[in-house]
């Protein structure tokens, strides 16, 4: 049944090839990294089958074959249901021989990894779940969270609409623990930056239709309406707003969840003028660009998001890690050596990983563009700010993560 | 649609109690984990008893409740809440889910069971939505994050259900006691008026049984059951989620039971480990897993009306009459 | 300005419009529902996807062949409907005779299948549909801004409902088919089709889910999961209105639209749940709903 699969998407037993004299040898066990995704619902677009396509690029360039390195990666459908990812991370661990999990989208998931992989003593590399709680109240040792998470979206998004005069404020609101994690964290930004909260409405998950809350934001008189929602819920709000004039008569939408296949999915005369915060971008130098050529080449033409080049930056460094300690070590030993070595690859460029588990790098602020200024294919973005990685991340202290001191 | 499926389960449950079939059930049972992933197992076991509590309803009383995924995620939550926060023990914390689910489904029950035929359906899932609300908000159910990390925690307070193994002893012995029972129930008087009542429900009163009561009886009875399925799950997984209340849920168990057999005692047991078996290893095919789950539906509907079980005892009996 | 509970009317009646307007598609959809079941006693639980395949139809049209909105709005409830034809004379005449309890898996059975085949084929998050440029824009009410597509849902729907409506009603078509409905014997010895008849029936409600996609397509995203969200709450509505009753379906499609619209207001947590709570409500005060004709 796995074989199907693995010939299909992830096959990636790399031969040991003719190794180059000066390069030291690895001579520690084989690696096996499972991608634990939403294969087909919500969330395969932004994650999915295009993470199997990332980790495997990322072990391409780390040139693990060359260096004797045997590494293996198979996929998995969480159809993002905490008890069915349970079992087969469970199963992964117990019985496949799995050392990494990688991406899980779906904080529910992620959650429920989380707490397996310490049990188990292995290694979780997230950076498909937004929830920063993985790297606050619920960081372990063998968990690193990648590419973005919620106080980040919020912090950067909240911290540049109000200099830029966005000064007050009203929420929709996904009505469950995420979408008010969102909210409760740019809330206290935009309050400290001295903006105001005007008023928020708390929207049921999966809303057909947002026309009626928007007209409750509209009313409010707020100048931005922040969209604390994600997936098919900020989409259908987007579209909303556009139809109902709402950006036009000068309310700035600003989403606090959104990726760069949610601005594909509603096409640029729809998500134009939208701004908000994310952790990658295309389309920002040489090394990027032939990263999302390449990618976009196995995966259907479609252009890798943050999620995609967490994965690739994941896999590098802890292919780094291992061949750093060349012997067996368990999960927590080289989840170690990951936060004392700097991270630095080629789609991601350089970062930290925190003591908390935080990976940390500098990400953008963006505004979509409009369509007459997009000039090929997937060019969406035009980047406001840089926010310098140690910034853009929730500071130390306040996570209230156990590993801090 | 029991009147058309139920002809065979009704001449069978004439039959003595046979202690054949439970022989088998107690040996798969012994060897199943180490053949299998007992994780695997145990989950298979927990959907086994949720579709054959079900079953009660649809396959001997003959109503179709479009709603039992509120008993299953209820006692869920509860019962994790109960271990985690509580510190309960995990036998009294799985007591106290099913407790829960049996008031619920007494609750439910007693509004509902009045109505006939697809009105019944309907109303079910109107209670099963408002149960999955309530789950969204509450404060204790943690949203869509569920409850995460619940301790299995020590069994009487003395024997840890950590190690996978130990946890499949203990929920091998519930699954075979409750199947046991819903055996003995199906194989009463009681469970003879239940199919009295499926047959022809005017007969019934007339030969003056109080129907409603024992539609009722039978549904507490499933809720019950069901929510036990539930309970014992959360411990397994150490989480609750949205997903065991959601109506998607309520719809797999009759996709499950329908698979098995409608009306065979065996059946469900066996459609939910076909479910649950190509759930977990074809999941690397994506959609196509709903795609082939739509198939086997249609399949079923269109050819195989009486389920894998109820067919190979069609055939069984063929052979015989030979 | 006048207020009500806190809510100046002005905002109220923009929220009841746009009730109205969400309405409008419930309305559509329970009709195309209630007429099936009226006639085949059948609960078609792959409404959704048919509505979502009208909306595909409509993207593929547009996308691939380049033909636009308003020749969509004809040429996809044509196909779809076609395709409905397919699955009443492959599927469900076979099943005529059985508990419709069947014909409830089986619609669910197909509902999963043809979501997964959209799913594996074109993404979960979904492809924009632009609205045609006649009716982009919008009037403003002085209460609110209404865009004019929305009034053209408005418009086309209340068309689409009565005109069915009245149809049945008060045609002689119509009439065949409520005596078909009553007794199919006796319509088949006045020399009726009967069984074509059945088939043409299922036809047209689907062709109205298909209409509703189309309409839907520039507001949501073309997506495969578009039907699974709206089917449960559609459900609640033909239960609510009488499994059956067009009249029923129409008022309570957009009764229940208004009903939503206002708790979006008040208790806006609570707007999806609201139908179901009306739903349990009626269901035990009248149990086979507010138009039906005893249980």
């Amino acid at each position: 049944m796995k074989k199907l699969y693995q010939t299909m998407l992830a096959g990636a037993f790399l031969a040991v090839a003719a190794v180059p004299a000066y390069a030291q040898q690895y001579s520690g066990p084989p690696l096996k990294l499972g991608v634990l995704s939403d294969m087909s619902g919500l969330y395969a677009d932004l994650s999915g089958p295009g993470s199997v396509i990332a980790a495997k690029l990322a072990i391409e360039d780390f040139g693990a074959a060359a260096k004797g390195m045997k590494v293996e990666v198979i996929g998995g459908d969480h159809q993002n249901k905490a008890d069915v990812g349970a079992s087969i991370a469970r199963q992964w661990y117990d019985q496949d021989g799995v050392d990494v999990i990688l991406d899980v989208p779906n904080s529910a998931v992620a959650l429920a990894v989380n707490d397996i992989t310490k049990e188990k003593n292995k290694i979780f590399l997230n950076s498909g779940a937004a929830s920063s709680d993985l790297t606050g109240s619920k960081c372990t040792p063998n968990t690193i969270h990648w590419a973005y998470d919620t106080w980040m979206l919020a912090n950067g998004t909240g911290k540049a609409l109000v200099k830029q005069g966005g000064d007050t404020w009203f929420f929709l609101t996904a009505d469950y623990a995420f979408g008010y994690a969102l909210e409760r964290d740019t809330s206290a930004v935009v309050q400290k930056e001295g903006g105001k909260v005007a008023g928020s409405v708390r929207v049921p998950l999966n809303t057909q239709d947002f026309s009626s809350f928007l007209l409750q934001a509209q009313a409010s008189k707020a100048k931005v309406i922040g969209l604390a929602n994600a997936g098919g819920d900020t989409t259908n709000s987007i579209k909303g707003a556009a139809e109902f004039g709402i950006t036009k008569a000068g309310q700035k939408l600003a989403g606090l969840l959104v990726d760069i296949n949610d601005v594909h999915a509603l096409g640029l005369p729809v998500a134009q003028g939208l701004t908000f915060t994310d952790g990658w971008y295309w389309d920002t130098n040489d090394d990027t660009r032939k990263f999302a050529e390449r990618f976009s080449k196995l995966n259907n033409g479609k252009y890798p998001g943050k999620i995609h080049a967490g994965v690739y930056s994941s896999v590098y460094h802890y292919l780094k890690a291992v061949y750093a300690i060349n012997a067996k070590a368990d999960g927590a030993t080289v989840v170690k050596k990951m936060k004392e070595l700097p991270t630095e690859d080629s789609v991601m460029g350089k970062g930290t990983v925190r003591v908390d588990g935080r990976q940390i790098h500098p990400v953008y602020l963006v505004e979509v563009k409009k369509p007459e200024e997009s000039k090929k294919p997937w060019d969406y973005y035009k980047i406001l700010t840089t926010i310098p990685a140690d910034e853009a991340f929730r500071p130390l202290k306040d996570g209230g993560c156990s590993l801090v001191n | 649609m029991s009147a058309h499926a139920g002809t065979t389960a009704s001449s069978s449950a004439a039959a003595p109690l046979s202690w054949k079939p439970f022989a088998v059930l107690a040996i798969f049972l012994i060897i199943g984990p180490s053949l299998i992933y007992p994780v695997f197992l145990m989950k298979a076991l927990c959907f086994a008893l949720f579709a054959c509590a079900f079953n009660i309803l649809l396959g001997f009383t003959g109503l179709l409740s479009f709603g039992h995924a509120a008993f299953l995620g209820m006692a869920s939550y509860v019962s994790a809440h109960a271990a985690k926060v509580w510190g309960l023990t995990p036998e009294l914390a799985i007591l106290f889910g099913t407790a829960i689910a049996m008031v619920l489904g007494l609750v439910i029950g007693m509004l509902t069971i009045r109505s006939r035929g697809i009105y019944f359906s309907n109303i079910t899932l109107a209670f099963a939505q408002m149960v999955f609300f309530f789950c969204l908000q509450a404060k204790f159910t943690g949203g869509e994050d569920g409850i995460q990390s619940v301790a299995r925690g020590r069994l009487f307070g003395l024997i840890s259900l950590q190690s996978d193994m130990v946890m499949y002893a203990f929920v091998a012995v519930i699954f075979f006691l409750s199947f046991l029972l819903i055996y003995r129930i199906i194989h009463s008087p009681f469970g003879q008026v239940l199919r009295a009542v499926r047959e022809n429900e005017a007969r019934a009163t007339s030969l003056g049984y109080k129907v409603e009561h024992y539609k009722l009886a039978a549904f507490v009875l499933s809720a019950t059951l069901v929510g036990l399925a539930g309970a014992v799950k959360a411990l397994v997984f150490q989480l609750a989620s949205l997903t065991d209340v959601s109506w998607q849920m309520s719809g797999e168990v009759v996709l499950m039971t329908l698979l098995g057999g409608v009306g065979t005692i065996f059946g469900p047991a066996v459609g939910a480990l076909v479910i649950v078996s190509m759930e977990n290893y074809l999941a690397e095919l994506g959609s196509w897993v709903t795609v082939i789950q739509g198939v086997i539906f249609v399949l079923c509907v269109m050819f195989f009306r009486r389920g894998i079980v109820g067919t190979l005892m069609d055939l069984w009996s063929k052979r015989n009459a030979h | 300005m006048i207020e009500i509970f806190g809510i100046s009317s002005q905002a109220l009646f923009g929220q009841l419009l746009i009730g109205l307007i969400n309405g409008a598609f419930y309305a559509m959809l329970s009709l195309g529902l209630a007429v099936i079941f009226g006639m085949l006693n059948i609960i078609n639980f792959c409404h959704g996807a048919l509505y979502m395949i009208g909306a595909f139809v409509a993207w593929m049209l547009l996308n691939w062949l380049g033909i636009g909105y308003w020749w969509a709005l004809l040429i996809s409830p044509i196909i779809t409907g076609a395709l409905g034809v397919v699955i009443e004379r492959l599927f469900l005449q076979r099943l005529r005779d059985l508990d419709h309890l069947y014909g409830l898996l089986l619609t669910f059975g197909l509902a999963l299948i043809l979501e997964g085949v959209f799913r594996q084929n074109f993404g979960a998050s979904g492809l924009p549909y632009r609205i045609p440029p006649e009716l982009t824009g919008g009037t403003n009410l002085g209460f609110m801004f209404l865009p004019n597509y929305r009034a053209w849902v408005i418009v086309l729907s209340l068309f689409v409902c009565l005109g069915t409506w009245f149809a049945i009603e008060y045609t002689r078509l119509g009439s065949y088919l409520r005596a078909a409905t009553e007794n199919p014997a006796l319509v088949q010895a006045f020399g009726v089709n009967v069984s074509r008849m059945i088939t043409l029936t299922y036809g047209f409600g689907v062709a109205l889910a298909a209409i509703a996609g189309v309409l839907a397509a520039p507001i949501y995203q073309v997506s495969p999961l578009m039907g699974s969200n709206i089917i449960i709450v559609v459900f609640a509505v033909v239960v609510i209105g009488g499994m059956g009753s067009i009249l029923g379906s129409i008022v309570t499609g957009f009764g229940l639209g208004i009903a939503e619209g206002l708790t979006k207001v008040f208790y806006p947590e609570a707007s999806s749940t609201v139908i179901f709570v009306i739903m349990a409500i009626v269901l035990l005060i009248r149990p086979s709903g507010l138009f039906g004709k005893g249980a």
